[in-house]
C-alpha cells in the first residue's frame, strides 16, 4: 500500500513531511464497550496533530493503541510506511514513539536529572555485569548519555532542579520532567496526554513555547491530546476530534472551528 | 589627583589581553558551566575567540568608532564581544538585559550603535522591536541560536558563523593595526546610567580610566592571577565591567559565568570565588534563607548555631581585624569553625573568600557582623559609573558598617558646604555621550565630580560617612533635617521588610510606605499557620502589621538617639499592597527607589497618612512582565507609630 502525500511548508516556515504514521479503521473494544469505533487518521512528519473531544471520546485509548498500549481488535497501524504487528509498549518506545502522561507518571523519590536518564533506557545496551562494575561500555555509554540529557535540560531550562527530589518539585515543573524525559528517548513521534491540564496560564504558555521549539530544533512529530480550545488552536496543524469513539471532525484548526458537528459535541444538541 | 603609571605596553585592555596570552597562556581565562560542566577557556583559547569575532566584526563592516551594543545575561562570549569591538576600535555600550524596549531603543539611538551582539533569541526580539522606534542597526550577533533559526538573517547572524567568517576573512593585519592604534586616551567603554531621574546618560570611560583604576585597586586588595571572581551581575554595571574585564585583565584572574541566573547559588558554591563582590541585598538574601533553615533545625543543632553564633559575634570581628583576643575566646572560635562556621561558609559558597564587598546600598549592620563574624573579609566600598567605580573603599582592618572607607588610591575627597562630597581621581570619566550640559554641570573644570551624595569625613578615623542623596536631604517644615535614606536603611535592616519610602519633606513629621518581604514574612506565616492568598492579603493581616509597628517603634528609638536626625521618626506608617517594581518605574533598575515617582504616584496615600484617617482605598495601575497593564485594588490600614519625645532641642539642619 502507498501512503504518499506532498510535502509542504507550512506559514511560519516549517517543512512538514510525508506520512509518519496511519491508522486504519482502528476499532477497540473492552468487552461490550466500543471506546474507538472505526476510526482512521494519519500523522505527517513534523507536523503537531491535536486530538480534541469531550472526557470520554476515546481521545486517551487512540493514544494508547498508537503507543502500543492497547492492541485494537480491528484495524491497522502503519508506522514508517509499514504495517506494525501488534507490539508490546517497550518495542513501540524503541521504534521511536514517546509519551507522557496525564496524570505524572515519574519517579518521586529520584532526582530530576535520573528521572530524564530512565528515558535514555530504551537505547542502553551494556549488559547487566558491565552496568555493576560500571566499566568498559557502561561507562562510556553513560557519560554519552549524560551528555544528551544535558542537553534537553539546557533546552528546557530546567537546570536549576537538575539535582532536586522531584517530588519537591510544582506541578508545573513536573510536567515539564515528564517532557523531558520522552525527548531523551530521542522520539520520532511525541506523543502528549494533556502536557497542560491544571497549569495556570504562565505555565500554559511555557509548555506551549517548548512544544513549539521541540517541534522545531529536533523536528520531532508531536501528536497530543489537550482540552485547552486556545492552546489547541494555536498550536497544531491539524486537529482530529472524537466523540462518543467515533470521528467527527479532522482537518485544520480553522476547519474544524467551523465544522457543524463538532460545535454540536462540544455545546450539545437536543437528541430527539 | 596623582597620576597613576601604567607602563608603556599598557595602552588598552586588548594590550592587556596579549600581555596575559604572554604571561598565563595556559591559565584558565573564563570558565562557564554549560550542559552541567565547567567548560573552561585559557588565555590563549580566549584571545583567539575574541580575534576570531573582531575579524567577523570587521569582515561585516565595523568602522572605527562605531558603537556596538551587547546585552545579554553574564557568558564569555559576550566579555569577549567587548574585547572584540575594542581590539577594532569599536566602543562597546553594555545594555541592561532586563531593560525595556523603550530603553534599549533610547540606547540604541543615542549612542548610534551600528552592531548589538545579544545573548538569545529575548534580547534578540527585543532588539528588533527597539528598532522600530527608528535606531537602525547594521548586523545583530546572537551567541545562542535557539529559536532564531527562521528568523530573517539578511542584518543577522550567529557568534559562531561571524567568528568563522572572521576567521576566514583576511582582516588580521587591519584588526592589529587598529589595535595598535589605541591609546590610553581612547574610549574604553560607554556605560548608561539608570539615573534616579531622567533621561539616562552614557559615560564615557577612557582606557587610562579602567585601567589606573583596575591597576590601583588591584594593588590595593592584592587581588591577583589566581583569583576567581563569578560574574552574575549585570554587564551593564559599571562594577561588573570594573571586575569582569577591567581588574580580570589588569591581574590576569579567572572569570566565572554561572549556568543560568537561577542556579547562580549552586555555581558560587561550585566556584568558591576568592574575590566576591554582591550587593546588600544578595547578602541579606542568604542571610533570611540560613535562618529560615534554622528555624526548621532539630533543637541540638539549632542550640550549636545559637550558641557559636553568638560567641563569633563577639570575637569574629575582633580576630579579622587582628586585634588581641584571649587565648580561651580564640580555642572557642576554632572549634566553632569547626563545628559550625566552616560548614555554614561552605553552604554559602563563601568558604575561599578572601576579598568581598558589597556596595550600591547601605548594607544592615547585623548582615554585616553576620558574615564578618565567620570570618569573611567582607568590606564596603563607595563609588559610583562616573568614577569608574572607586571612591572609597575600606582597607583590610579597618572595616566598619557605617563607614565606606577612606580614598582609593589616587583619589582625593573634599566636602562641599552644602555636605555634598566631591571627588576627583584617575577613574573620573571623560564625558557624558553627546551630553556637553551634563558634562559640565557635573564635572568642573579642574576635575572636580559632585557624587549627589551628602556625607561626612569622620575626623577620628578619615573615613567617609554617607548620610544620604543630597537632593533627598532635605529640611521639614520646622527646621530639622530630613534624611530619609538614613531612616529607610534603619528599617530595612528588618529582615521581614523589603524596602521602606519615607516622606516628610516640607512636612511637620515623618510619615512611612513599608514593603513586606514575600520571602521572610511568607515563612513566617507558614510556620505560624497563617492563611493567605496573595501577597496583598498578607500585607495587610494585622499580625503582619503589628510586627512592622513593633519595627518602626524600634527604629524610632535609635533614630531619636542622634539628635541631628531625631525629627525624623515616623509618626504614622502604612503597608504597601504591591511590590516596588522597576517594570512600573517604581524603581531603578539597580533597585533603588524613585522617592517622586512613588510620591506622585500614590499621593492618595501619602494623603491619607497625613490627614489622620485610619484606612485608604485605593487603586493602583500594575505592568505585567509581559508588557500587559492590569489594575490593584485595596483598602490599606493605617497605624500610628510610637515616637521617642525630643525635649525641645531641635537641631538645626547644616547649613
Amino acid at each position: 500500500m502507498k501512503d504518499t502525500v506532498e510535502p509542504y511548508v507550512t506559514q511560519d516556515g516549517r517543512a512538514i513531511g510525508g506520512m509518519l504514521m496511519h491508522l486504519r479503521g482502528i476499532t477497540l473494544r473492552f468487552g461490550g464497550v466500543e471506546a474507538i469505533k472505526n476510526i482512521s487518521f494519519d500523522i505527517r512528519q513534523g507536523e503537531i496533530r491535536a486530538i480534541i473531544g469531550p472526557n470520554g471520546a476515546g481521545k486517551s485509548s487512540m493514544l494508547n493503541v498508537i503507543s502500543g498500549f492497547y492492541n485494537p481488535q480491528e484495524g491497522e497501524v502503519w508506522f514508517r510506511g509499514e504495517r506494525r504487528p501488534p507490539m508490546k509498549p517497550y518495542q513501540v518506545a524503541r521504534q521511536g514513539v514517546a509519551r507522557t502522561f496525564q496524570n505524572i507518571a515519574l519517579f518521586e523519590g529520584m532526582s530530576v536529572l535520573d528521572n530524564i536518564m530512565t528515558g535514555r533506557l530504551t537505547q542502553m545496551k551494556a549488559g547487566m555485569l558491565a552496568q555493576a562494575l560500571w566499566m568498559g561500555r557502561a561507562e562510556r555509554e553513560e557519560i554519552e548519555h549524560r551528555a544528551h540529557v544535558e542537553r534537553i535540560i539546557d533546552f528546557l531550562e530546567i537546570q536549576s532542579i537538575r539535582k532536586t527530589p522531584v517530588s519537591r518539585l510544582p506541578y508545573g515543573l513536573k510536567k515539564r520532567v515528564e517532557l523531558a524525559r520522552a525527548l531523551a528517548a530521542e522520539p520520532d513521534l511525541l506523543l502528549l496526554d494533556e502536557p497542560m491540564a491544571g497549569m495556570n496560564v504562565e505555565e500554559k504558555e511555557d509548555m506551549s513555547r517548548f512544544i513549539l521549539d521541540v517541534n522545531d530544533e529536533f523536528g520531532t512529530t508531536i501528536a497530543l491530546i489537550e482540552h485547552d480550545m486556545g492552546v489547541v488552536m494555536d498550536l497544531s496543524d491539524r486537529v482530529v476530534v472524537m466523540d462518543y469513539g467515533r470521528k467527527i471532525g479532522d482537518g485544520t484548526p480553522a476547519e474544524v472551528r467551523n465544522n457543524q458537528e463538532v460545535i454540536d459535541a462540544y455545546l450539545g444538541v437536543a437528541h430527539d | 589627583m596623582t597620576a597613576i603609571a601604567l607602563g608603556d605596553d599598557v595602552r588598552s585592555v586588548p594590550h592587556l589581553l596579549a600581555r596575559n596570552v604572554a604571561r598565563h597562556a595556559a591559565k584558565p581565562a573564563y570558565r562557564e558551566k554549560e550542559f552541567g560542566i565547567w567548560q573552561s577557556w585559557s588565555w590563549a583559547e580566549a584571545a583567539d575567540e575574541i580575534d576570531a569575532l573582531a575579524m567577523g566584526l570587521l569582515a561585516l563592516g565595523a568602522d572605527r568608532g562605531d558603537h556596538v551594543a551587547i546585552t545579554g545575561r553574564n557568558r564569555p562570549a559576550l566579555y569577549w564581544a567587548m574585547v572584540a569591538a575594542q581590539k577594532i576600535g569599536c566602543i562597546p555600550v553594555p545594555l541592561y538585559q532586563d531593560a525595556a524596549v523603550e530603553e534599549i531603543a533610547y540606547a540604541l539611538e543615542h549612542s548610534g550603535a551600528r552592531f548589538a551582539v545579544a545573548g538569545d533569541q529575548e534580547m534578540v526580539d527585543k532588539l528588533i522591536d527597539a528598532q522600530a522606534d527608528g535606531a537602525a542597526l547594521h548586523h545583530v550577533i546572537y551567541v545562542d541560536p535557539r529559536g532564531l533559526r527562521r528568523y530573517d538573517h539578511t542584518a543577522m547572524s550567529s557568534l559562531a558563523d561571524v567568528q568563522a567568517k572572521g576567521r576566514a576573512s583576511n582582516t588580521r593585519a587591519e584588526m592589529e593595526a587598529r589595535t595598535q592604534a589605541l591609546t590610553l586616551e581612547s574610549t574604553c567603554v560607554m556605560l548608561y546610567t539608570s539615573g534616579t531621574t531622567g533621561r539616562p546618560k552614557g559615560v564615557v570611560l577612557s582606557n587610562y580610566n579602567v585601567i589606573a583604576t583596575s591597576k590601583s585597586t588591584a594593588e590595593f586588595d592584592d587581588l591577583r592571577a589566581g583569583d576567581e571572581v563569578l560574574a552574575y551581575l549585570p554587564m551593564a554595571w559599571v562594577g561588573d565591567f570594573i571586575f569582569s574585564i577591567g581588574q580580570a585583565m589588569w591581574t590576569g584572574f579567572c572569570v566565572n559565568c554561572p549556568e543560568s541566573p537561577d542556579t547562580m547559588l549552586t555555581d558560587l558554591r561550585e566556584i568558591g570565588p576568592t574575590y566576591f563582590f554582591a550587593p546588600p541585598r544578595v547578602f541579606e538574601g542568604q542571610l533570611t534563607t540560613v535562618m529560615i533553615r534554622m528555624e526548621d533545625a532539630g533543637r541540638v543543632k539549632k542550640w550549636l548555631f545559637d550558641h557559636f553564633m553568638a560567641h563569633a559575634r563577639r570575637t569574629g570581628p575582633a580576630l579579622l581585624d587582628g586585634e588581641r583576643v584571649g587565648a580561651l575566646d580564640q580555642l572557642r572560635y576554632r572549634l566553632g569553625d569547626l563545628l559550625v562556621y566552616g560548614p555554614l561558609k561552605n553552604t554559602l559558597g563563601l568558604s575561599r573568600v578572601r576579598v568581598g564587598y558589597t556596595a550600591g546600598e547601605a548594607i544592615g549592620p547585623e548582615i554585616f557582623d553576620f558574615y564578618r563574624s565567620l570570618g569573611i573579609n567582607l568590606k564596603q566600598l563607595y563609588g559610583q559609573t562616573e568614577a569608574t567605580v572607586f571612591i572609597t573603599q575600606q582597607p583590610d582592618g579597618q572595616v566598619r558598617s557605617d563607614t565606606v572607607g577612606v580614598p582609593s588610591p589616587g583619589v582625593e575627597i573634599r566636602i562641599a558646604d552644602s555636605g555634598e562630597v566631591f571627588y576627583r581621581s584617575p577613574g573620573t570619566f571623560v564625558e557624558y555621550y553627546k551630553n556637553a550640559d551634563s558634562t559640565a554641570s557635573t564635572k568642573d573644570p579642574e576635575g572636580w565630580v559632585a557624587t549627589g551624595d551628602a556625607g561626612f569625613i569622620e575626623e577620628r578615623s578619615g573615613h567617609l560617612r554617607i548620610i544620604d542623596r543630597a537632593k533627598d536631604v532635605g529640611k521639614m517644615s520646622g527646621g530639622e533635617m530630613f534624611a530619609p535614606k538614613y531612616v529607610e536603611n534603619k528599617l530595612k535592616f528588618y529582615p521581614n521588610i523589603l524596602e521602606a519610602v519615607v516622606f516628610g519633606a516640607g512636612r511637620d513629621r515623618c510619615v512611612a510606605f513599608i514593603n513586606i518581604d514575600l520571602n521572610a514574612v511568607g515563612n513566617w506565616a507558614e510556620r505560624n499557620n497563617i492563611a493567605y492568598s496573595s501577597y496583598q492579603e498578607l500585607s495587610q493581616h494585622p499580625r503582619v502589621l503589628a510586627q512592622i509597628e513593633e519595627h518602626v517603634n524600634a527604629v524610632n528609638e535609635s533614630v531619636a538617639e542622634d539628635p541631628m536626625l531625631a525629627a525624623c521618626q515616623i509618626h504614622r506608617f502604612l503597608v504597601l499592597h504591591k511590590e516596588l517594581d522597576a517594570d512600573d518605574g517604581e524603581m531603578t533598575r539597580t533597585r533603588k527607589v524613585r522617592r517622586a515617582v512613588v510620591g506622585d504616584k500614590f499621593a492618595d496615600l501619602v494623603g491619607a497618612l497625613y490627614d489622620g484617617s485610619d484606612t485608604i482605598y485605593t487603586e493602583t495601575e500594575v505592568t505585567y512582565e509581559d508588557g500587559r497593564k492590569g489594575k490593584l485594588r485595596a483598602t490599606l490600614d493605617i497605624r500610628d507609630a510610637k515616637v521617642v519625645p525630643v525635649e525641645g532641642r531641635r537641631m538645626e539642619a547644616a547649613e
